[in-house]
């Protein structure tokens, strides 16, 4: 079974193979290291000329790339850890972000930043964050995740082949994942409806009538699909999960699709649920033409991730927290 | 004979477009900011020169002195900082966030650094032989990003040109108390060979700048070239603090005076003659153009 990681490093390799302008640039990107989690290994091996590990300088390196696209590269960045990502702020707001709408759509900038979000591995509060909502509402750049009902290969390829900046969010637990097989295993009695191609979005439903909307994105929903599960057999409650691989902007079409039979939304993320992912999803439900939806936001608690594994257990959403707010919503 | 009398009037077009802004700024006419340009013309004027024409400039928030040096139809900057349709970039950019070509500027001191630096070094994996040039002031010296790029560009051995306007002051502030050491130590801890340039003189610069655009461009390595002048307008408008002594005896050394002796006075009337005209033409132009409307709002990227 290939892991979403191996998928990861296919879809870089297939991209690099395919178009010669894809270089990759990060932190201890070369082999035999070949990238702190590995996504990179080997390629460095295949493309000595394209990979091109860099000192730590976060900004920097994306600046460069930046630079890079605009004058006709499509360059990669692997920002070692998510956390990281503060560094990259100015760069991604004030330059690559602005610069195809500012310079009238005369430039393009056709970069990548990858990154490892997430906790729960006990590496604290400066390498376990899920940091990806500070880049979502910022006009011009598009923020995407895999997750295992689709092809993170592909969606990394299309990411890679697109004009405008994307922020990839790799979540660190998703690595170890493999891609699930629809009418088989976990998902042995749920229906998966695609949204879109590039970048999809998939409701899985148990149910053509669900009780329950449950939006989410990325590793969380390996968490959500266990608890879909828990509260069908111990309660009878039919969800229907709707799977983001595009986080900013987004289509809320097939979200709104199942809440109008369900209206019950539930939202879970984890980074922190204050002014999260999860509170625009709420107010375009609200804003929407959908009448009485019942709403719960799941997410990280307000505190900085703990070290040590009970309190960060606390503090980042668990199944028992999100099957405690589908029974609350649905009392 | 001809190249001096091309040096003034270019310096002579950039002098009097600025002032030009600075009037209808003051009148009113004119919306938000501008930073002129007044005072340091020699030196875009000085290093265009000996650029090659599809060589590659990114330039910062004082850059209508490098874009018309570069080139630029002055009409078009007229009417991006008049925020008009037919502007530069559609009036998006305004006068900080312009583009033609291969000339960029963007508003953010020191952002600009790597994106030249990785400009560069995309046109040495297509062996394109183009150099690439950036902007800096004594103020971005400030900005930590600046010296990772100094860092890549040495070890990758980037053909970029890192050009330090060094004026003095950032915004009010005088160098004095925000720069620490000296500059040309800055580039040397990178082990970049640099240029230092202490004159207003265009046909001074122009030489000093010969040899590290030269060195760029044969070695396909860094260089910094530093610029010692000073600029007789407040750093954007009001914003003032100098003492009038200080800019007058700096006004001893306008580079237009001391190009200007080069000339005989009719030349110089000449000059003075033509560009009244053309700045006349392009912002009595620029000004009957129409705003920008929704219909020059696209669809929201999806």
């Amino acid at each position: 079974m290939t892991t979403v990681l191996q998928h990861l490093t296919d879809g870089l390799t297939r991209s690099m193979e395919g178009d010669k302008r894809v270089f990759l640039l990060g932190e201890d990107l070369l082999d035999p290291y070949g990238g702190a989690f590995k996504v990179t290994r080997g390629i460095s091996t295949r493309f000595p000329e394209r990979v091109l590990t860099t000192p730590i300088s976060e900004a920097a390196i994306v600046g460069i790339a930046t630079g890079m696209a605009m004058r006709g590269l499509r360059p990669v960045v692997e920002i070692m850890f998510g956390d990281f990502v503060t560094l990259i702020m100015d760069q991604v707001i004030n330059h690559a972000s602005k610069f195809r709408w500012v310079y009238n759509n005369n430039v393009s900038v056709p970069i990548v930043v990858r990154t490892p979000m997430g906790g729960r591995r006990g590496y604290g509060p400066t390498h376990s964050q899920s940091l990806e909502k500070l880049f979502l509402g910022i006009p011009g750049v598009r923020v995407l995740a895999p997750n295992t009902i689709g092809d993170p290969a592909l969606l990394l390829q299309n990411a890679i082949a697109d004009d405008d900046p994307v922020v990839f969010i790799e979540h660190k637990l998703l690595y170890a994942c493999h891609r699930l097989e629809i009418g088989k295993g976990d998902l042995v009695d749920g229906e998966v409806e695609q949204f879109g191609e590039r970048y999809p979005t998939y409701n899985i439903r148990f149910s053509s009538k669900p009780q329950i909307s449950i939006a989410t994105y990325g590793y969380n929903f390996e968490i959500v699909r266990k608890v879909a599960l828990e509260v069908l057999y111990e309660r009878e409650i039919f969800t229907e999960i709707i799977v983001f691989s595009q986080l900013s902007p987004f289509n809320l079409m097939p979200l709104a699709e199942s809440l109008s039979k369900s209206h019950h939304l539930l939202t879970v993320e984890e980074g922190s649920s204050n002014l999260g992912w999860g509170s625009e999803i709420a107010a375009r439900i609200a804003e929407s033409d959908l009448n009485n939806v019942k709403i719960r936001r799941v997410g990280a608690l307000d505190f900085p991730i703990a070290n040590t594994k009970t309190l960060e257990d606390l503090i980042l959403p668990s199944q028992s927290v999100i099957k405690k707010a589908i029974y609350d919503l649905m009392e | 004979m001809e190249k001096n009398y091309s040096l003034y009037k270019q310096m002579l077009l950039i002098r009097r477009f600025e002032e030009r802004l600075l009037e209808e700024f003051s009148s009113g006419k004119l919306a938000g900011t501008t930073h002129a340009y007044i005072g340091q013309e020699a030196n875009a004027v000085g290093i265009f020169d000996v650029l090659h024409k599809d060589d590659i400039i990114f330039s910062n928030h004082r850059c209508h002195g490098h874009y018309l040096a570069y080139g630029g139809d002055p009409y078009l900057l007229a009417a991006e900082v008049m925020g008009k349709s037919t502007g530069l970039v559609g009036g998006r950019g305004g006068s900080q966030h312009i583009h033609l070509r291969n000339f960029y500027s963007n508003g953010i001191q020191g952002g600009i650094v790597p994106i030249a630096t990785g400009m560069a070094l995309a046109e040495k994996y297509i062996k394109s032989k183009r150099i690439t040039l950036v902007f800096l002031g004594d103020g971005t010296l400030g900005q930590g990003i600046i010296y990772e790029s100094f860092n890549f560009a040495s070890l990758w051995n980037i053909p970029v040109l890192f050009v330090v306007e060094n004026n003095r002051y950032a915004q009010t502030t005088p160098i004095e108390i925000a720069v620490a050491g000296n500059i040309p130590d800055r580039f040397k801890a990178f082990g970049i060979n640099t240029w230092e340039c202490n004159s207003t003189d265009v046909v001074k610069i122009r030489e000093d700048s010969e040899q590290a655009v030269n060195f760029v461009r044969s070695n396909m390595q860094p260089a910094g070239l530093i610029l010692q002048t000073y600029r007789f307008a407040a750093h954007s408008k009001g914003d003032d603090f100098r003492k009038p002594e200080e800019i007058a005896s700096n006004k001893k050394s306008d580079p237009l005076l001391i190009h200007g002796n080069r000339l005989e006075k009719t030349d110089r009337e000449m000059a003075e003659s033509e560009i009244t005209w053309i700045i006349n033409e392009a912002f009595s132009r620029a000004d009957q153009d129409p705003y920008p409307g929704s219909n020059n709002l696209p669809p929201i990227l999806l």
